[in-house]
């Protein structure tokens, strides 16, 4: 059996876990990379339209070309990589050798120890039975993200006219993807009554192409014994559709764009404590998780709508995984909690008198919102946002000066909803 | 005739109306500030996009090799690009930013790679 030893082992290649990576080769820790795919830039590959790297490359790039950025630089400071590499189980208990048992064509099993973990294995998507639609199990409904992967990357068509559930940026870009592979869209249905994705994208992806958008609409039943034949939309009454005004659409594609969900299972068999809200592990203020060096990072801890988000704070843990391996501890922390308004915070504990990062997603849609911070219910800080929404995930620095006294810091939004 | 326009220049997104004047002006309401009435001109006389897609690619790597226009292209030559994309095919070894299609109808747009494509 193969068997290797690094100072920091990553577990995936997109945005996060090469942001890392680059931070730790680039301060001499030998660093390894794995990834299951064939190519390092995860998800980013798929994603070949423009709208990347606004904050941290200051230049607008598509998926791609962000992720070659990433990797050359990761790759320049020395970092290894092991593609086509899963990571099936690990034993994280020892603080010195962590153990991960991976598997590759090339090698087969491999022991690979390391003294820190990154974990960055991103996120999947939900799917039908997650959401729950009704029907049959006729072929030709897709997740829009394998939708986008068969497209852009293997060139393959996944049917002739198409139905989109759920109005995330992902399915946006999918309805203009498919428009322009010549796969007419016949409507966009979305569970809310506003929609989930960028105006923007509303705009571009929807608006160019007259796609009609049903808001406040579900999507109430799949037609179709082999193959997908149509769809039946209802409107939604006080939360339950109305089948009085339900109407069908012919279509053999289905698309799915109803969220994701951040990549665990492997985290929990490690013993990895997940926070139920955010789906992704609990963490400090280094981003380590409740065992001592292990990381997260990115996607797998919570979702991120943008991936230079992603790799600002999977960089942000690289900086504090050699201060662990310089033998530096983050000494006492304290609680963090998400207060009115907000679903969450991470990350869930900081240190008193030092600068963090917070990020939170709102719970409510408000033009004028104000985000109050108080430490053992003292407020200590208020800052006006402008057009808070659930899809757009906020980003809040709190000075160390403010947290100097320690205690538990809460936030939460002020405002009436609209 | 008058359009119903979204102002995408700022995260407000203001709800106008726009019509083109006999004069070739454009009148515009709705609008919260000026960006609004010249994002208003430009798309009531030549709005343009981004272009990304995929070209086939004869190379044992990648079947397909995503590209994008290196400027926006008038929406009116859109369709026309793509169809000309699907009809193309390179081969490796290609670059990142590999000028694919140049000058696109006289446009000064060129169509390069976003990924290198090693073999
Ligand atoms: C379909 C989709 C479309 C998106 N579109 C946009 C967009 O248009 N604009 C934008 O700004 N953001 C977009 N995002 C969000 C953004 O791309 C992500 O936030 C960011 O790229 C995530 O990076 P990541 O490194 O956390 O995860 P990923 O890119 O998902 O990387 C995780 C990697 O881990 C690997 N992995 C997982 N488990 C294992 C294992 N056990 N062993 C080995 N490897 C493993 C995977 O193969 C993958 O390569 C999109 C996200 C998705 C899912
Ligand atoms: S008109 Fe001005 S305020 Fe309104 S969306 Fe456009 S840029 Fe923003």
């Amino acid at each position: 059996m193969k068997e290797l030893n690094y100072d920091v082992v990553v577990i995936g290649a997109g945005a996060a876990g090469l942001a890392t990576a680059e931070v730790t080769a680039s301060a001499g820790r030998s660093t390894l990379v794995i990834d299951r795919d064939d190519f390092a830039g995860g998800v980013l590959m798929q994603c070949i339209h423009n709208g990347f790297g606004l904050h941290h490359f200051k230049e607008e790039l598509t998926g791609p070309e962000y992720a070659e950025r990433l990797e050359s630089a990761a790759r320049n400071a020395g970092a290894e990589f092991l593609l086509q590499t899963t990571v099936m189980d690990f034993n994280l208990a020892d603080n010195e050798n962590k153990e991960l048992l991976a598997l590759s064509p090339e090698y087969g099993v491999m022991r690979i120890t390391a003294k820190a973990v990154m974990l960055a294995m991103g996120c999947r998507e939900r799917n039908r039975g997650n959401i729950g639609i009704p029907g049959r199990r006729p072929a030709g409904i897709f997740t829009a993200g394998l939708a986008q992967r068969l497209i852009n990357m293997s060139g393959l068509l996944p049917g002739k006219s198409a139905v989109i559930i759920g109005s995330g940026d992902i399915g946006l870009i999918m309805a203009r993807r498919l428009t322009w592979s010549g796969i007419p869209v016949k409507a966009v249905v979305e569970i809310r009554p506003f929609p989930s994705g960028l105006t923007r994208n509303i705009v571009q992806c929807l608006n160019d192409f007259n796609i009609p958008l049903y808001l406040g609409h579900t999507v109430s039943k799949i037609n179709g014994a082999d193959r997908v034949e149509s769809v039946e939309i209802s409107p939604l009454v006080d939360g339950v559709p109305d089948s009085s005004r339900s109407f069908t659409i012919e279509c053999d594609t289905v698309l799915l764009s109803a969220g994701l969900i951040p990549e665990n299972e492997l985290s929990k068999r490690g013993g990895v404590t997940i926070n139920m809200t955010t789906g992704g592990p609990l963490v400090d203020a280094w981003r380590m998780t409740n065992i001592p060096g292990v990381f997260a990072g990115g996607n797998v801890l919570h979702v991120h709508d943008l991936a230079d988000y992603a790799s600002d704070e999977a960089a942000l843990a690289g900086r504090h995984i050699l201060d662990y391996l310089n033998g530096k501890r983050p000494g006492r922390e304290f609680p963090v909690a998400a207060g009115g308004n907000l679903r969450y915070v991470t990350p869930n504990e900081y240190i008193p008198g030092e600068k963090t990062q917070f990020f939170m997603r709102s719970l409510i849609v408000e033009d004028d919102a104000e985000l109050i911070v108080s430490l053992d219910g003292q407020e200590i800080m208020r800052k006006k946002l402008r057009f808070v929404k659930p899809p757009e995930m906020l980003s809040v620095e709190v000075p160390g000066e403010l947290t100097a006294r320690g205690g538990q810091l809460s936030f939460a939004l002020n405002g009436g909803g609209r | 005739m008058k359009r119903e326009l979204i102002c995408i220049s700022c995260p407000i997104g203001c709800h106008i109306q726009a019509e083109m004047t006999a004069a070739g002006e454009v009148e515009v309401s709705g609008n919260r500030c000026p960006r609004g009435k010249a994002y208003a001109l430009n798309e009531l006389t030549d709005p343009k996009r981004m272009v990304t897609s995929v070209v086939a690619c004869a190379s044992k790597e990648l079947p397909f090799v995503p590209v994008r226009s290196s400027a926006p292209v008038s929406m009116a030559l859109i369709g026309e690009l793509l169809d000309t994309l699907r009809a193309l095919e390179v081969a490796p070894p290609l670059a990142s930013g590999s000028v694919v299609l140049s000058d696109f109808k006289g446009s000064g747009v060129n169509i390069i790679t976003t990924r290198s494509v090693k073999e």
